[in-house]
C-alpha cells in the first residue's frame, strides 16, 4: 500500500447527513406527546395567569420584574437580597440532573429538553406538510424546484417561522405584564428590547429546530459529555439485545434461517432516530435515549409474534447478567441504589430548608449602618448621640407606618430624624432610607463607656410584626 | 513515485541552528504583508488626525481637532446642562421651602455632599464632626445659627473673611495680651465660666469671676453666658468647646481671643451650590 497523504485522509468538516424520521406509535412516542403538550403549554400559558396582589403590585402570576428587581411567583415575591432562593433552586436543579442522569440516563435529553421538544414539534410540522419520511425523502433528493416542492417548502417554512415566533414572544411576556406588552408589541410600541429578544429567539429557535436539530445535541451541546461522568452500569440508558438479536436477517425463508436471531433487519429503528443513528451498534454519543426505536421495534416484534424488548430501556450490566441466562431485571432495581438514594435525599433536603427560609421570613424587614464618621456626637447639654442608618423594608402592596424602638440599654432613647414620633410611614413594596438617632444622656453608662450593644426594633403597627438588629452605641470612651 | 522535494529543500533555511533545530526561511504571506504595509499607512494619516508629532513647544494639533481637555470640557457642559434645570429651581426657591419638595431636598443633600466633600472638609471634616477651631456640624450648637436661612449666610460671605464686606465679624478682646485683665482676674473668670457649664474648678474664685464676667463678658455673652449668635459669641453653658473646654484652654482663649476664619464661598460656588450645601449641613443632624 502507498502512503497516503495526510491531508486527504482526515477532513475535520462533515457534511450533516439529512434525516428524516419516520412516523412511529407507542407507549414512549405517546409519554413525549403527553409530555411536550404539557411542557409547551406550561411555556406558552404561565404568562397569562393573573394573580392578585393588591392595587399596587403587578397581578401576572409569574413575572420576573427587572426594571423594579423583582420576581414573583404566585404568593411568593423574592427581593434581590433573598437571591439565595434562586441559588437554592439552581442547587436543587443540579442535584436533581445529578439524581435523574444517574438513575435514567439522558432522560432530560430525550424527553424534557426544549431542544428536543421543539425539535420533536418541528418534525411533526413537517410531517403533516410534506407527508411521512418516504415522502419527505423524495421531495429532498428532487432536484427540480416545481410548484409543488416551493408551495410545501413554504408551507413548512412559515409554520415553522410562526411557532418561533410564538416561543420567542412567550419568553418576553415573563419580563412584563403580558396583555400590555402584547398591545404594545403589535403596536410597535414595545421597547426595543423585546422585539431584539424575540428576534434572537425567534431566529434560533427557526435555525435549531428546523435546520440545526440533531447538531446541536451532538456538537454544541455540553451535556453529552458531562452525563457521562455522571453515569454508571447502573444507569438506564437503551440497548439492542444482541444476545438474542444476532444473527440479524431478512430471509425468514432462507435456507438456515432457524439460526437467525430476533432480528429482522428491517431498519426500523433506524428509520424512526431523530439522531439518525443504529441503536444496534451499541452505545453512542448521539444517543438522546428517546425511546422511539423501542416502540418501532416492540410494534415490529409484535407483528412477526416475538417477545417485545428486542432493544430496550436497560442497564450496562444487563447484559453479562441475561447473556449467563437470568430473567430480565426489573429497572426500579436499578434505579433505587444509594447513589440515587444518597441525591434524592439531598435534593429534599435543600428543598425543605427553602420551604422553610420561606416561611419564617419576614414581611418587615431592617438593617442598620452605624454612621461610623464620627463614631459620636456631643450635644450641648452633654449627652452623646450616635447615628444610624436605617433602610426599612416593606414587602407589603401598601403603605405601613413602621415604629422604631430599641432595648438594650435603659438610658439610651430612639430618635427618628424629621419627625417627633417614633413612627414613620414606609411606602407599599419598597427600602426606605430612615436616619435614626440613639442619644445617651450625659454622665449616663452608655455616654461614658466604649461601647453599649443594644438591638433596633421595628414593628408593622398595622399587623405587629416585628423585625429587629443588633448594633452597637459607642460612648466618649470610644 | 518520485519523492516530493521536503520544505527544507524547496524553502531553504535561515542558516540557523540551535542544537541542530532549524528555522525554516518561509517568506511572509502575501496577505500578511499588505495588511502591515496598510497598517503603516494607516498610522501615518492618524498620526496627522491626532495630536502626535512633538514640536518646540506643543504637538502637532491633528486635523481631528481633537483634544483630551476639549472632551473633558465637553463633558463638564452636557453635565451642567442636563443640571441645569434643577439648580435654576434650586437657586431661585424660598431657603425655608426646599425641605418640603422632596425632589429638591433629595438633589440639594446629594449635590451639597459633593460641594461638602470638595470644599469643605479640609477644615470640618469629611463627617462634618469638625476639629479643634472647626465647629462640628452635627451637634446643636451654632455660633452663627442653625436655621437654613443663617446657614446659608455663613457659607456665603464667611466668617471674618477679608473679601466680604458682608461678612460674619466679631471681635473678642485679647484680654490677657493687651492687658485688659490683671493675671489673677483672668484666673477667677475661667473659674466661672467653668462653673456655668458644670465642669470642675476652684469654687473660691468663682464668686469674683462672676464680677468680671459681669463687667467685661456679658456684653456679647450674655449675662447668663448663654451667648449671642448675632454676635457669634458662644454659648458657655454648654457642654460644646469650639477649642477645648479645659482650664489651660480657656484661659488661653481669654489672653489672646480666637478669630477663626471661613471663607466667603459666594466668590467661588454658585448660589445653587451654596444653597445645596446649606441644605445638606442643615440635615446632618443639628439644623433649626
Amino acid at each position: 500500500m502507498s502512503q497516503t497523504e495526510p491531508e486527504a485522509s482526515s477532513s475535520l468538516y462533515a457534511a450533516r447527513e439529512p434525516i428524516f424520521p419516520r412516523r412511529v406509535k407507542g407507549k414512549f412516542r405517546s409519554l413525549k406527546w403527553v409530555l411536550m403538550a404539557f411542557m409547551l403549554g406550561i411555556y406558552y400559558l404561565t404568562p397569562w395567569i393573573r394573580w392578585d396582589r393588591g392595587p399596587q403590585l403587578p397581578d401576572q402570576a409569574v413575572l420576573v420584574d427587572l426594571a423594579n428587581r423583582r420576581f414573583f411567583f404566585f404568593w411568593i415575591e423574592i427581593w434581590p437580597h433573598e437571591f439565595y432562593f434562586i441559588a437554592g433552586l439552581l442547587v436543587m436543579a443540579g442535584l436533581g440532573l445529578f439524581l435523574f442522569t444517574s438513575a435514567l440516563g439522558r432522560v432530560w435529553c430525550g424527553y424534557a429538553c426544549p431542544q428536543t421538544v421543539w425539535t420533536d414539534l418541528f418534525i411533526l410540522v413537517e410531517r403533516w406538510i410534506e407527508g411521512d419520511r418516504n415522502a419527505r425523502l423524495r421531495l429532498h433528493r428532487q432536484k427540480k424546484w416545481d410548484f409543488r416542492k416551493a408551495r410545501l417548502r413554504m408551507t413548512k417554512w412559515v409554520s415553522w417561522f410562526l411557532i418561533a415566533l410564538a416561543t420567542g414572544g412567550a419568553w418576553v411576556f415573563y419580563f412584563t405584564d403580558a396583555p400590555t406588552l402584547l398591545v404594545d408589541l403589535v403596536t410597535l410600541n414595545a421597547h426595543p428590547v423585546a422585539y431584539s429578544t424575540m428576534l434572537i429567539l425567534t431566529a434560533t429557535t427557526f435555525l435549531f429546530g428546523g435546520f440545526a436539530r440533531e447538531q446541536i445535541c451532538i456538537y454544541a451541546c455540553p451535556w453529552p459529555r458531562i452525563q457521562a461522568a455522571m453515569m454508571d452500569e447502573d444507569t438506564i440508558t437503551i440497548g439492542y439485545r444482541s444476545w438474542r438479536g444476532e444473527p440479524r436477517g431478512k430471509h425468514r425463508k432462507a435456507e438456515g434461517a432457524e439460526n437467525l436471531g430476533d432480528c429482522i433487519d428491517c431498519m426500523a429503528c433506524v428509520n424512526v432516530c431523530p439522531m439518525g443513528i443504529d441503536i444496534r451498534d451499541g452505545q453512542q454519543l448521539e444517543c438522546i435515549t428517546c425511546g422511539l426505536c423501542i416502540d418501532a421495534c416492540d410494534e415490529m416484534m409484535d407483528k412477526i409474534g416475538k417477545p417485545r424488548g428486542l432493544i430496550d430501556y436497560m442497564a450496562l450490566t444487563d447484559e453479562a447478567s441475561e447473556r449467563s441466562g437470568n430473567p430480565v431485571k426489573n429497572v426500579w432495581k436499578h434505579i433505587l441504589r444509594p447513589r440515587t438514594i444518597m441525591y434524592t435525599t439531598l435534593w429534599s433536603l435543600v428543598g425543605v430548608g427553602l420551604v422553610v427560609a420561606l416561611f419564617i421570613r419576614s414581611d418587615i424587614d431592617l438593617t442598620v449602618a452605624p454612621v461610623r464618621n464620627p463614631t459620636y456626637v456631643t450635644l450641648s447639654d452633654g449627652s452623646i448621640r450616635n447615628t444610624y442608618d436605617v433602610r426599612l423594608r416593606n414587602k407589603h402592596g401598601e403603605d405601613r407606618p413602621f415604629n422604631i424602638s430599641l432595648t438594650g440599654h435603659p438610658a439610651l432613647r430612639v430618635q427618628v430624624e424629621g419627625t417627633p414620633y417614633s413612627s414613620v410611614n414606609v411606602p407599599a413594596d419598597s427600602t426606605y432610607l430612615q436616619r435614626v438617632y440613639v442619644i445617651a444622656p450625659k454622665g449616663s453608662e452608655p455616654a461614658e463607656s466604649e461601647r453599649v450593644e443594644f438591638r433596633l426594633w421595628v414593628e408593622d403597627t398595622a399587623s405587629g410584626d416585628r423585625a429587629y438588629k443588633d448594633t452597637v452605641f459607642n460612648g466618649r470612651a470610644n | 513515485m518520485a519523492k516530493k522535494p521536503t520544505q527544507k529543500e524547496e524553502i531553504g533555511t535561515t542558516g540557523h541552528s540551535w542544537d541542530g533545530i532549524e528555522e525554516l526561511n518561509t517568506p511572509l504571506p502575501r496577505w500578511w504583508l499588505w495588511t502591515f504595509y496598510a497598517c503603516i499607512a494607516v498610522a501615518f494619516v492618524y498620526s496627522l488626525a491626532y495630536p502626535a508629532w512633538p514640536g518646540i513647544h506643543k504637538a502637532s494639533a491633528g486635523f481631528m481637532g481633537w483634544s483630551t481637555r476639549g472632551d473633558v470640557a465637553a463633558e463638564i457642559a452636557a453635565h451642567e446642562a442636563q443640571l441645569g434645570p434643577i439648580n435654576e429651581k434650586l437657586a431661585s426657591a424660598e431657603l425655608t421651602e426646599i425641605a418640603g419638595d422632596p425632589e429638591l431636598q433629595g438633589y440639594a443633600v446629594s449635590a451639597g455632599a459633593a460641594v461638602f466633600k470638595t470644599w469643605c472638609a479640609q477644615c470640618h471634616g469629611s463627617g462634618a464632626a469638625g476639629a479643634k477651631g472647626y465647629p462640628n456640624l452635627l451637634d446643636d450648637d451654632w455660633l452663627w445659627g442653625g436655621d437654613i436661612e443663617a446657614i446659608h449666610q455663613t457659607i456665603s460671605f464667611g466668617v471674618r473673611s477679608e473679601d466680604s464686606e458682608d461678612t460674619r465679624f466679631s471681635q473678642m478682646p485679647a484680654f490677657g495680651r493687651d492687658e485688659l485683665l490683671e493675671p489673677v482676674q483672668i484666673d477667677q473668670v475661667v473659674n466661672y465660666v467653668m462653673s456655668l457649664s458644670g465642669d470642675p474648678m476652684d469654687a473660691s474664685m468663682v464668686a469674683d469671676g462672676a464680677v468680671v464676667f459681669e463687667e467685661n463678658c456679658a456684653a456679647c455673652h450674655a449675662e447668663d453666658g448663654t451667648g449671642d449668635i448675632y454676635q457669634g459669641a458662644p454659648n458657655l453653658t454648654d457642654a460644646i468647646w469650639l477649642y477645648g473646654g479645659d482650664f489651660d484652654t480657656i484661659k488661653e482663649t481669654v489672653t489672646n481671643a480666637r478669630y477663626g476664619v471661613m471663607p466667603n464661598w459666594n466668590a467661588r460656588l454658585s448660589e445653587a451650590q451654596i444653597r445645596a450645601v446649606a441644605s445638606y449641613v442643615h440635615q446632618l443632624g443639628g439644623g433649626e
